[in-house]
Parts: C-alpha cells; sequence; structure tokens
C-alpha cells in the first residue's frame, strides 16, 4: 500500500531575487519587483524589501504570502520592542529575532529566503543571510531567490575576501564606496535578467546610511 | 452606617445597593496627583503634575503612549495604570495586524471598561485603583474618555482627575465651549492653566508638570521641558488673562519626532500610589512612553 500523499501544497515560489551589500558605512539593499507563479508574471511591480526598524531593512523571496506574514509578525514585534525598551531595535538584534521567528516554524516554515540588511551599533554595515527555517550568518554581502545561484558567484569574484592565510594581509570589509556598490548590484542584477526568467521588470534598491535611508530604482528587462 | 460591614469584598452589596470595594478604588484615583485632558475637533492634549517621593527621585510616570493615535494619563495606583497601559498597547498591536488600520478609540475604552468590570464581579480580584483619561484619534476626530475602576467609562469635552482636579475642573467648565474650535496652542495653554489651579499657588514650571499632545497629522509624543517651559513663560508673563495669540516658533520643537522624555534618574523602589519613581527612560525615544 503506498503512502497517501498531498493533493496540494500550502506553498508557492513567486520567484525573484534578493541581494545585500555592506559597505564600511552604508548598506545596501535590493530586489527585484517581479511576481511570478509557474510561468505567468502575476505582476511587474511588487516590492519585496521592507524596513523593519531604523537602521534594518530585509527583503525576502519565495512565497510572498508568507514573506508577507513574516513581514507583519516582526513588525508588531518590533512595536512591542520599542513598548518596552524606549528604543528602536538595532541590526543584530532583529537579526536574531528573525532566526527565532523562523525557527518557531520549525515543521511548518515560512517559505521565504531572507536577507537582513542595515547597520550594526557601530555604524558599519552589516549583512545576514538566512535559510528557510532561520540558519542565520553575518556576512560581508549576499544573494537569495531564484537569481543567487548566478548572482553568487559574480559577487565572490568581486567581493569575496581572500584567505587570511594570505600574506600581506587583506581587509575583510568591502571595501567598495558607496555608488560603486550601488553601480555593483546594478551589474548583478542586469546579469541576472538575461538568464533567470523570474527575475526582472524592475529593481529596487534601498541604501541605509548614516543619513538615513533612500529608495532607488532601474529598470530591467521585461521578457 | 453599614459601611463596615458590606466593605469586605468586592462581590458583597450593601443594602443601599452599593459595592464599597469599587467605590473605595475610585477613591484611590482621588488620592493620586492631578491629570487633565481636553479635546478640540482636531487635537488632544493630556497634562499632568509630576509628584515626587522625595527631592531625590524622579518622578511617576503617569503619561504613556498607548500608539501613535492614542495615549492615556492616568491617576491613582500607577502600577495598575501601568499594566492597563500595556494591555492597551497589545490590543493596538493585535487590532493593527489583524485589519492594518488603527483600532478605534471608542473600541479601545470598551475594552478596557469590561476588563474593569470583570475585577468586580470576581471574589478573587480587586478593581483596579486607577482612572484613565484616555485620548486619541481615529476617523471620527478627537475624543477624550474617562475610564473608571467601576468599569464605566464616559466621553468628555475636557476633564480632570486626581487630587484638587475640582478646581481645574472649574476652570475648565467655564472655558469648555470654546475647546472644539481652539487651535493646537491654545488647547495647551488652556491645560497649562487648568493645571496651574491644581497647584493652589505652587509655581508652575516645566519640571512639576508633563503635557502630551496627539492630532491631526500629529503623532502621540510628550512635549520636552524646553518647549513646555516656553510656553508656561509665554502665558505667565501675559498674566492671569485669558491665553493669548498663536506663539510662532517654539511649538514646532514640541511636534517634531521624538520628544526627550522629562523624566531621567534612578528607579525608587517605593511602596504605593504616585510616589513609585519612573524607570530611567533615557535617551531620544521614538516611542515616548
Amino acid at each position: 500500500m503506498t503512502k497517501q500523499q498531498a493533493n496540494w501544497s500550502p506553498y508557492d515560489n513567486n520567484g525573484g531575487t534578493c541581494v545585500a551589500i555592506a559597505g564600511a558605512d552604508y548598506c545596501v539593499i535590493a530586489a527585484d519587483t517581479r511576481m511570478s507563479s509557474g510561468y505567468n508574471i502575476l505582476t511587474r511591480d511588487y516590492s519585496k524589501i521592507i524596513q523593519l526598524a531604523d537602521k534594518s531593512v530585509m527583503a525576502s523571496s519565495g512565497f510572498q504570502a508568507d514573506v508577507r506574514a513574516l513581514q507583519k509578525v516582526l513588525a508588531s514585534r518590533h512595536l512591542l520592542y520599542q513598548h518596552q525598551h524606549n528604543k528602536q531595535m538595532s541590526c543584530p538584534a532583529m537579526a536574531q529575532l528573525l532566526s527565532n521567528t523562523l525557527y518557531y516554524k520549525r515543521f511548518f516554515p515560512y517559505y521565504a529566503f531572507n536577507v537582513l540588511g542595515g547597520l550594526d551599533n557601530e555604524g558599519k554595515g552589516c549583512v545576514f543571510t538566512y535559510d528557510a527555517v532561520g540558519s542565520y550568518e553575518r556576512v560581508g554581502y549576499s544573494s537569495q531567490g531564484s537569481g543567487s545561484t548566478l548572482i553568487t558567484p559574480f559577487l565572490d569574484n568581486q567581493l569575496k575576501s581572500p584567505s587570511p592565510l594570505l600574506l600581506p594581509a587583506k581587509d575583510a570589509v568591502t571595501p567598495l564606496s558607496e555608488a560603486e556598490a550601488i553601480d555593483l548590484v546594478k551589474t548583478c542584477f542586469a546579469s541576472a535578467t538575461e538568464r533567470d526568467i523570474y527575475t526582472g521588470d524592475k529593481l529596487e534598491i534601498v541604501v541605509l546610511n548614516a543619513s538615513g535611508l533612500r529608495s532607488e530604482y532601474m529598470e530591467l528587462r521585461k521578457d | 452606617m453599614f459601611r463596615n460591614q458590606y466593605d469586605t469584598d468586592v462581590t458583597t452589596w450593601s443594602p443601599a445597593g452599593r459595592l464599597f470595594q469599587v467605590e473605595y478604588a475610585m477613591e484611590a484615583v482621588k488620592q493620586g496627583s492631578a491629570a487633565i485632558g481636553l479635546r478640540s475637533k482636531s487635537h488632544v492634549v493630556l497634562a499632568c503634575v509630576n509628584k515626587t517621593s522625595s527631592e531625590l527621585s524622579s518622578h511617576q510616570k503617569k503619561i504613556f503612549k498607548v500608539d501613535d493615535h492614542i495615549g492615556v494619563a492616568i491617576a491613582g495606583l500607577t502600577a495598575d495604570g501601568r499594566v492597563l497601559s500595556r494591555y492597551m498597547r497589545n490590543e493596538c498591536i493585535n487590532y493593527f495586524y489583524t485589519y492594518e488600520s488603527q483600532l478605534p478609540v471608542g473600541r479601545l475604552v470598551v475594552q478596557l471598561a469590561d476588563k474593569a468590570q470583570v475585577c468586580t464581579q470576581r471574589s478573587w480580584k480587586r478593581p483596579y485603583g486607577v482612572g484613565l483619561l484616555v485620548g486619541g484619534l481615529d476617523e471620527s476626530g478627537a475624543h477624550l474618555y474617562y475610564n473608571c475602576p467601576s468599569g464605566n467609562y464616559f466621553e468628555y469635552q475636557a476633564f480632570a482627575i486626581g487630587s484638587r482636579s475640582q478646581a481645574a475642573k472649574t476652570y475648565l467648565e467655564r472655558k469648555f465651549e470654546s475647546f472644539m474650535d481652539s487651535s493646537r496652542e491654545n488647547l495647551i495653554k488652556d491645560a497649562l492653566f487648568a493645571l496651574r489651579e491644581t497647584l493652589q499657588g505652587e509655581k508652575l514650571t516645566s519640571s512639576v508638570c508633563t503635557i502630551a499632545v496627539v492630532g491631526v497629522g500629529e503623532a502621540f509624543h510628550i512635549l520636552d521641558q524646553e518647549t513646555v517651559q516656553e510656553l508656561i513663560n509665554e502665558f505667565e508673563i501675559a498674566g492671569e488673562e485669558a491665553p493669548v495669540a498663536e506663539p510662532a516658533a517654539p511649538d514646532q520643537a514640541g511636534v517634531a519626532g521624538p520628544a526627550a522624555p522629562d523624566q531621567a534618574g534612578a528607579a525608587e523602589p517605593a511602596a504605593d500610589d504616585d510616589t513609585l519613581a519612573a524607570p530611567g527612560d533615557q535617551g531620544a525615544a521614538p516611542m515616548d512612553m
């Protein structure tokens, strides 16, 4: 007797790609705005990026219904934190909260692939990258979503710090300026759009630095 | 006459049909330091007197931000007030989570009143010993409510609770008809005047009072001490007369963004009432709690 199988799935993949790069005093978080289902495009203008706190911005690809639910939970938890502690959550604190929130649903996960970007307590850029159940790590740059397999190797080539055993010693932090990082992100998406059918339409870039938050857009191929 | 026989627990009626425990709870409200609320068509102002147990301690926190559109001023057992504020905050957060819109003030006060009523009908509970002046804004305009330990609530144009509140109420009764169309600045001035009445001759300075405002296009926030002092100086110079024309720049400082809380300093583990010192909330708080 064969095991009974479900005849429907609670999940859907709405595609899309997210990237984040941390700099010395800034952080760039970007995601495309295409939302798909199978071979169809649901909309060309859907934001995957949300500002959770003063210095924390999250971009998530995957199943957007789960992403939205996750965003609402985090927003409520942040409000609660502000009531209790009389201040905004720091990015590292939000990073831990996101991890815990994801693991909370370990046995019916949020189908969300997240990158959290922002400024740490010292004002330096930080990026945290996650899997669907909350495993996370602070990194200098990251990519998630359908185009990540195309973008990550390219970012490794451009940004990955060499082995610490190498001499002379090289800096681990991304040496790029803010403008260079934004340009790099645009290049990443332009390339990913070419080969990944789920990535395209428009690119939303959010830059977080000491002066605050600003958004930028760039058109991508719509095919 | 029969008070002593029928006042042991809240679930005992007196022959005259009164619940003395509830009335005693309302008495606790009258003992707390004064809190005043007034509202116009577009704004609500909450003001309270800062009572300190000693010169060394910081004063009790009596005004709490509940959400961007609602704030509350309390009088009585401030510990009870703190707990109820936490409840109100949670309700607002949960409502927003479900409906993605602000919890209407009228709904919140009903929930609060029902919560208070429960404590008047359980033998193992006691009534909350705090009166709350809930000021907020929603689609139907600006509102001011008073929530009683008895579980009753009323909407007001202006109201005062706590010790020597009658003096403030007398002032408000004279002026309230003009409040609906009052400007934001005049509303705050009237609040300060009413507050001064409760001080019975003591000098009104910004260290003695706390003022909070919520209005159309203005999230609930507590005004910082400098702004309050500037406002006090303006009307004291003008004398005992009714508040004069709007001031120009100073109010803007109080409106914009996070206001530095007036209270700072060590927490005091005192026993009861308004004498408990506030925990030191330092720094520019985005949420002035």
